[in-house]
Order: C-alpha cells, then structure tokens, then sequence
C-alpha cells in the first residue's frame, strides 16, 4: 500500500499508530490531538466517561468514519482509503445490533464466515469453525435457534463471535460484556486472554467496567475531553495519580495502616522489624475504579491540563 | 476467484436463505395471503361484470393488471422498505464491516425480492385458473411474454427501490416517498379498470411511469389480440412497453450503484445508533 501512514511510534510490531487525530463536527471539537501506538498482541482498554470521543476514536480506525486531521495507521493503512483485503483482517464488535433476526445462530456465523475464505493464507486459516467458534463463546446448545429468540447476553456473544470469524489480526471491541451475566462475562476474559496469549491479536475494548479492563487490558487509555489523558498499565496509572500504597497489617491484636510510595520496601522492613508478629498482611494499591475516578475528576475541574500534568509529573 | 465475484456468490446464496426463510415466516405468509385475497375476492364478486367497449369479463382484464402492478409494488417497497429498516437495526453495518459485504448484501436483496414476488402470483393465478374464464396467458407465446415483461418489468422497478430505502430517512421515510406514490400510480394507472377511463392528464403521468406499462404487457402476454382494442391507441404497443421500461431500468441501473455506494460510506455505528433513539422517540 502506497497510502501507509507513518505516525510517530513506529516500529514492525505497531499494529495502530495514532498521531494528532483530530475529529470536528460542525463547530464542535471531538477529538482535540489524539495520540497512542499498539503493538502486536497488546489488549489496550480505551476508558473515559460518555461522550468523551471513544466511539468516534474507534470508527475512525475501524475506516467508518473519515477523521479531520492527523495521521491514522491501522495494520500499516490509512483506514480511510482501507481496501476489502484490509477490512478482511480486522473484527468488529460494534455496541447494538439487533439484526438478522431471522437466521439462525450456526447459518449466520457459517456465512459471514464464508467471506473470508478468498483472503486465507498458509499461516491464516481464515474462517474459523463456526462451530468450534460458537463453544468457545458458550452458545454451543443455541447454534440451532433463531436470533430473534436469543437473550440480550447471548446475542452480544453471537456478535463477539461474528466479530472473530474472519481470525482477525485486529479486534474492535465496542462495550462487548453489555448484558452479560457473571458467568458469560468470565467465559469471555478467557476468550480475550486466549486471544491476545495465543493468537497475538491485537485487540482494542472500550468498557464502562474497570474491574475488566483491569483484568484484561495490558494498556489503559484514557479519553477525556478530546485527549488521552492517561496511558499506562493499571498498576503504572494508580501510581502515578495517589503515589501511595496502602499497607493494612495487625500485630498483638491492634491494627495498623500505613500509607507508602514503596509498599515493597516498607514490608520487606516490617518484617525485618516484628518477623512472626505480623499478621493480616494486606497491600492494597489505589483500584483503578478510584484512579479513573480521579484523573476524570482532575479533568474535569483543572481543565485536561492538570490532569496531563498530574501524569507528566508523576511519570 | 477474486473475493468480489466469491461475494456475488455468497450474495446469490444469501438471497436464497432469506426467500426460504420468508416463505415459513408467520409475517410475510400474512401479508401474501392478505394481499391475495383481496384480490381474488375482488375479482370474485366481479366475476360477470363486462368491460366496457368489449366482451371481456372483468378477471380477464384485471388478473394480469393487478401482476404487473403487484411486480412494480414489491420491487419498489420490498427493498426500499427492508434497506431503511437493516440501516436502522445494524443489518447494512455488520454486512460493511465484512470484506464485500456489501456487495452480498445488495445481490442478496436483489434475488430475495426478486424472488419474493413469486408466492404471491402462485397464489393469485392457480386459483384464477379455475375460477376465472381467460385469467392466465392463452398460449406458450403468452407465457414468453410474460416471462419478458416480468423481467425487464424487475430491471425497471428494483433499482428505485434500492435507491429509495438508501435515501429514505427511516420506513417512515419510505411510507411518505414511496408507499403513497406508488399506490397513487396504481390507481390511476388501469390496473383495476380501464386507463381510458381516467382523465386524459392522468393518462399522461400514468404513461410516464413503469407502473401502467407493466400492467399493459401483461395484459398483452394473457389476453387475445382482440383485446387490445380497449387500451390507448388500441394497440398493445409492445415497443414502447419495452422502451419505457427499458429507460427506466437502464436509469435505475447506472444512478443504484452511485446511490448505494454513497449510503454505505455514510453507514457507521453512531449513524445507526442516532436512527435507533430517534426510532425509540416515535415509540415513545
């Protein structure tokens, strides 16, 4: 491709490269620079509160939406002049669909799947059993129902799989665990964690539950006001906003809390101090339900500045 | 094999799927049997009534009318109808988001409702055989006709519909632009009666669309030559049914590609969401 764009991060690895995207609607600025990498095999969570510009983000990499400026490489292409061999290597789990209502669970996978059959390669077996597909997303006793009939959880499974038929090397996950019930919601972290362990796809989720991009993510981005106002790991991100951790311990029977920027350290004393009397060791470092919490907060009164600076500083 | 003639296939296979899926669905047997039996019943209670101008009975002259009108009603509402309704629900995004999917998509609907026309005329004709005098086509020649002016009667009217459903803001938007027009050229267009009947500006509007020419070829393929003394000109004027339709599909045909591609790069996730809450207003 001709049209690939060379946007900063570069390297063979770089899967997305983003740099200064920006989107305008009308007078209104949605996306004020915004500027992240993903490698091969990276699980990156795009977090940030509602309107912040995390679907526009997306449609832009996903060659949906045409962006105002910036440069924009998705798997060494500009997503905006993305061919159909390109398209072939992406998946796509956007947040509603209430299609195809006729079909029935194991046809519909079984034919989107046929798509990708011209674009497989010896190392790319492309599509994926549909059935073997359909267990790995636990609907293996629903393949044969009708779509209309499935439940809100099982239809958001059925998408996850469409969006995986095509063995993606790239996967957009857009709120994908919406209406899962705990059990569902587990058996798609494996799927993920499979995915991005075995498989190296590289996979970019936006999610509203913390617990699971905690869980799931090796990178946390978060989207405010237009930017990207935090991008690390989740133990990198808590860090650099509290620079403490908690340690909770007892001794004698009375308890004791200590707050330190090096938990490791001040326990490794501890010990060396009271041995044997410790008990009811607990380090707990900031979740990063109470980091997001601050960073938006930070957002949104200091303006993205202060919180920029909280990380720069931190960082 | 490239992947966009693979995808024409699958778009073939697709079609198929979803005619089979028509014919067992509760909703689209209704609307068939709806529709059929109003027009037989019609027809029925008119049984003895003779045409004006002639010995025809009424069932003679209105059976292949109301064919060629049912052709240009579902292949102009079928798609356009069922495209505005996959924009909303996320069918037309999901088929964007696959390598030539779209490509599937619209052969799909093509066959579909190409397709789709059949169950209505099988329970329309069989019946008319046996109830009405001179209601099929008298000979082989007149099944050929009718096989003609089937086809390019589809080539004339489906392109609109495509175009329609992808322009259209919503089914509202196709119930206004499209459901009212056509029902409009349907009456004045001689399907149940007569055109010379209408007004002679009425025959006029009427003579521009497919809607009447469709219904003077079919009447051509089922009624004896003799026949044609009741229609304009009293003549079957085969050439210009085959040039007016044939203008209007060679138009459709060169602006549909234009019209639909234009549809699918606007198509994205917050375009079908925004649909969806405005949907949900109307409900609400």
């Amino acid at each position: 491709m001709d049209q690939t764009v060379r946007a900063g991060h570069d390297g063979a690895d770089t899967v997305i490269a983003v740099d200064d995207l920006r989107m305008t609607y009308g007078t209104v600025e949605v996306l004020r620079g915004v500027s992240f990498a993903a490698r091969r095999g990276e699980v990156i969570a795009l977090l940030g509160p509602n309107g912040a510009g995390k679907t526009t983000t997306i449609e832009i990499l996903e060659g949906f939406r045409l962006r105002s400026a910036g440069a924009v490489s998705v798997l060494g292409v500009d997503p905006a002049n993305g061919t159909e061999d390109w398209r072939a290597r992406l998946g796509i789990v956007l947040q509603s669909w209430r299609d195809h209502g006729r079909w029935r669970v194991r046809d519909l996978l079984a034919h989107f799947g046929e798509y990708y059959a011209p674009f497989a390669s010896p190392q790319q077996k492309r599509p994926r059993d549909a059935d073997e597909l359909i267990a790995m997303v636990g609907l293996a006793e629903h393949a044969g129902k009708k779509i209309a009939t499935l439940s809100g959880g099982q239809r958001r499974r059925l998408d996850v799989a469409i969006g995986l038929i095509g063995r993606p090397d790239l996967l957009f996950l857009d709120e994908p665990t919406t209406g899962f019930d705990p059990a569902a919601r587990t058996g798609f972290h494996e799927v993920v964690q499979r995915l991005a362990g075995e498989e190296s796809t590289t996979i970019l989720l936006t999610t509203h539950d913390l617990a699971e991009a905690e869980k799931l993510a090796s990178r946390i981005l978060i989207l405010a006001g237009g930017r990207i106002v935090a991008d690390g790991s989740a133990a990198e991100l808590s860090r650099r906003v509290s620079g403490q951790t908690e340690v909770r311990w007892t001794r004698a029977g009375e308890a004791f809390r200590h707050a330190t920027p090096d938990a490791t350290r001040f326990v490794r004393d501890l010990f060396a101090e009271h041995g044997d009397a410790i008990a009811d060791l607990e380090v707990r470092r900031a979740t990063l339900e109470d980091t997001y919490l601050t960073i938006v907060r930070q957002h949104d009164e200091g303006g993205e500045a202060a919180a920029v600076d909280a990380f720069e500083g931190a960082a | 094999m490239s992947a966009a003639s693979h995808a024409v296939r699958l778009g073939l296979k697709r079609g198929w799927i979803e005619f089979s899926q028509s014919l067992k669905a509760s909703q689209d047997i209704g609307f068939n049997i709806f529709m059929a039996g109003g027009v037989l019943l019609y027809l029925f209670f008119n049984r003895n009534e003779t045409i004006e101008g002639s010995d025809l009975l009424l069932p003679a002259l209105v059976v292949p009318g109301i064919l060629g009108g049912l052709v240009a009603f579902s292949l102009i509402l079928g798609p356009a109808f069922q495209i505005a309704i996959e924009r909303e629900d996320g069918t037309l995004l999901r088929a964007k988001a696959i390598p030539h999917g779209m490509v599937g998509y619209v052969i799909g609907q093509v066959v579909l409702h190409t397709l789709g026309i059949l169950p209505l005329f099988v329970i329309i004709l069989l019946p008319s055989l046996f109830l009405f005098d001179g209601a099929t086509p008298g000979d082989f020649a007149g099944w050929l006709t009718l096989v003609a002016v089937l086809a390019v009667g589809v080539l004339a009217t489906m392109p609109w519909g495509l175009m329609l459903g992808s322009v259209a803001r919503g089914p509202r938007g196709v119930s206004t632009w499209g459901m009212l027009p056509v029902i409009g050229l349907l009456v004045i267009s001689g399907v149940f009666y007569p055109i010379t009947a209408m007004a002679g500006w009425l025959q006029v509007i009427a003579q521009i669309f497919p809607v009447y020419w469709l219904g003077l070829g079919m009447r051509s393929a089922f009624l004896p030559d003799e026949a044609a003394a009741i229609e304009i000109g009293e003549s079957w004027r085969t050439l210009e049914t085959f040039g007016v339709l044939g203008v209007w599909a060679v138009i459709g045909l060169a602006l549909a590609p234009i019209v639909l591609r234009r549809m699918a790069r606007r198509e994205s996730g917050s375009a079908v969401e925004a649909r969806r809450q405005q949907a949900l207003q109307r409900v609400g």
